[in-house]
């Protein structure tokens, strides 16, 4: 039994890394119908331009600080000059897009910071275990920063009026257009913060994966499937689903099929959920107009 | 040009494509144009699915590990000959796309596209499964013997690998053409462009669209299990999802509606990163990506699609 709730606790603490990228997707889903296969890859990228920082001498909470400030100017020059011309083509073209900045950030980081594991500093300290050994130091500290920023980023969508206006902009542009909201620009801020929701994901991840080009390829699949499973079209379900994909992680890789198949149970996950029930547990069912 | 003209044309262009190399190309430049005849096959699978069928898929590498996987262990553990895997590899991969199409066409447009994106992420991990490994031999993979020509031909194992290969390239190439001209081909445009309109026309929307992915694999699959053929050697991280992205690039540059265009972007595949790879090994990745989005923007139709226009061009000159 205390091996399932360390499992369960553990799950939380990757989950709601997990849940921070389904978020950032849902985000980008909402806004444009488009999901953003390069979400991982931008994280990644961020997460070595905050290494660098730290390398060169800046404070732990200063990188933190300047890699989202980063993240999220480079989210919104991407959407304005990549994806905003593509915002009425066909899937093939965005889905095409996404892929070639896919390709370009792995590279570039492979190029720049090459293929060598690198480890990646936790502010929250080494220490022992606490919790009754539950959970490491970094693991709660992680939690704490995501539940931070989910919490932050909620309030925000749900108490100013720039966060209505994004609302607005996504789920009714024209009306939106007509009363005012500059709805383009509110498209490039709510990639400018998902792009920086990301970027924290990824620094929180990196100490416990250890930092590499390829190291969101397992995240971003978990974080599909946690988009899934809660409901595309939901943030709080994007938020619930990615917890629980974390919490089925463990259980699954400890308990079912083990470690070595820990990407095809998320892909599994994925299958079921879309087959059997596309809207996910939160989220509408999207009809097509005919 | 007349059509008797043009057909003229490229029956000599495959002969050229037969000949030339084997007398001026050097055994690694056959084992090269050997491959472009396999990523050949795999992209024209996926110009089936996505651009006549219209359905995104990103899992093609997916297919290519099976068709691979398929004639590694029939080789290996069966001592079933090399040209004898082919048709097994067409049948399975043809299964498994069946198989996977029925669930993943009900969910269309971006939603095939996640599963198929997973799907080539898991491959790997998949074939490194411990309960295979009897099969697949695990982490180390297969490693298989060059076929020898045969009847005596003189030819080193290099040029006739590329012989054969070529001639099941040109056969499934006119089967593919055939395809497309075909009752198929056509229900499968018309549910492209007008999706109402040809169900109203009792064009059977999943029947078709199920068919064209089980077709698509198909093809993918053999052009995996020459691939395996000419490479000596299957392992899981060759199938990685970059493999997918990499098939998914030379749809995009070749064009991914038309047949040709999988011959062009099958050049490019294999060509450009042997080129760009001197300037930096992660190089060839990021050009792709660049080349990639440059296309999505200026040219849809890939190569293909400029080449006709500059045809068209040149014979209104005239």
């Amino acid at each position: 039994m205390e091996g399932v709730l360390h499992q369960i606790i553990s799950g939380i603490a990757t989950g709601s890394i997990y849940a921070s990228i389904s978020l950032a997707l849902v985000m980008i889903f909402l806004a444009t119908h488009q999901i953003n296969f390069a979400q991982g890859e931008m994280a990644m990228f961020s997460t070595y331009v905050a290494l660098t920082l730290i390398q060169a001498g800046v404070p732990y909470w200063g990188a933190f600080v300047l890699t989202l400030v980063f993240s999220f100017i480079a989210g919104m020059v991407l959407q304005r000059t990549l994806l905003e011309p593509l915002a009425r083509a066909p899937v093939l073209a965005s889905v095409g897009a996404f892929l070639g900045l896919l390709l370009i950030f792995n590279n570039i980081a492979g190029w720049i910071f090459t293929y060598t594991l690198q480890p990646f500093p936790t502010p929250f300290g080494a220490g022992a275990p606490i919790l009754g050994g539950m959970l490491s130091r970094h693991e709660l500290g992680s939690t704490a920063v995501t539940l931070v920023v989910l919490t932050a980023v909620w309030a925000f969508f749900r108490f100013t009026k720039l966060g209505l206006a994004l609302r607005g902009a996504a789920y009714n542009p024209v009306s939106s257009r007509l009363v005012g909201i500059p709805v383009a620009r509110m498209l490039s801020l709510g990639w400018g913060l998902a792009a920086a929701i990301g970027a924290i994901a990824g620094m929180m991840v990196a100490p416990i994966v250890f930092l590499d080009p390829n190291m969101m390829a397992g995240v971003l699949l978990y974080a599909f499937a946690g988009a899934l499973l809660g409901g595309i079209t939901s943030p709080l379900g994007a938020v619930v689903g990615g917890v629980l994909m974390g919490v089925i992680e463990n259980i699954a890789g400890a308990y079912i099929v083990g470690t070595e198949l820990k990407l095809t149970t998320a892909l599994v996950i994925i299958v079921v959920v879309l087959v059997f029930k596309p809207s996910g547990l939160f989220g509408k069912t999207l009809a097509n107009r005919v | 040009m007349t059509q008797s003209n043009s057909r003229f044309l490229l029956i000599l262009f495959v002969v050229a494509a037969a000949v030339v190399p084997l007398v001026f190309a050097s055994g690694y430049q056959l084992f090269q144009l050997t491959l472009v005849v396999a990523y050949a096959l795999s992209v024209l699978g996926k110009n089936l699915v996505t651009g006549y069928g219209g359905q995104v898929s990103l899992g093609q590498g997916a297919f290519y590990a099976v068709g691979a996987y398929t004639a590694a262990i029939l080789m290996e553990h069966f001592n079933v000959p090399y040209w004898a895997t082919l048709p097994v590899a067409a049948v399975v991969t043809g299964m498994v796309g069946l198989a996977l199409g029925l669930p993943a066409l009900r969910l269309g447009g971006l939603y095939l596209a996640l599963v198929t994106f997973a799907m080539a992420v898991a491959v790997p991990q998949l074939l490194k499964y411990k309960l295979f490994e009897n099969w697949t031999g695990g982490v180390q993979g297969i490693v298989l013997n060059k076929p020898d020509a045969p009847f005596g031909l003189p030819l080193d194992p290099d040029q006739w690998v590329y012989l054969f290969t070529l001639s099941v390239g040109v056969v499934l190439f006119v089967a593919a053409t055939n395809l497309v001209r075909s009752r198929i081909g056509l229900a499968l445009m018309a549910i492209r462009d007008q999706p109402l309109a040809a169900e109203a026309m009792g064009v059977e929307l999943s029947r078709y669209k199920t068919l064209t992915f089980g077709f698509g694999a198909l093809f993918t699959g053999v052009g995996g299990a020459l691939g395996a053929i000419a490479v000596g050697f299957v392992s899981p991280d060759s199938f990685s999802i970059a493999l997918s992205l990499t098939l998914f690039v030379g749809m995009v540059i070749g064009g991914a509606s038309s047949i040709s265009g999988a011959v062009y972007g099958a050049l490019f595949i294999v060509f450009v990163p042997n080129l760009a790879e001197e300037i930096s090994k992660a190089i060839p990745g990021a050009i792709f990506g660049v080349i990639l989005i440059l296309f999505m923007f200026f040219a849809p139709g890939g190569i293909a699609s400029l080449l006709s226009a500059q045809m068209r061009r040149f014979r209104a000159a005239r």
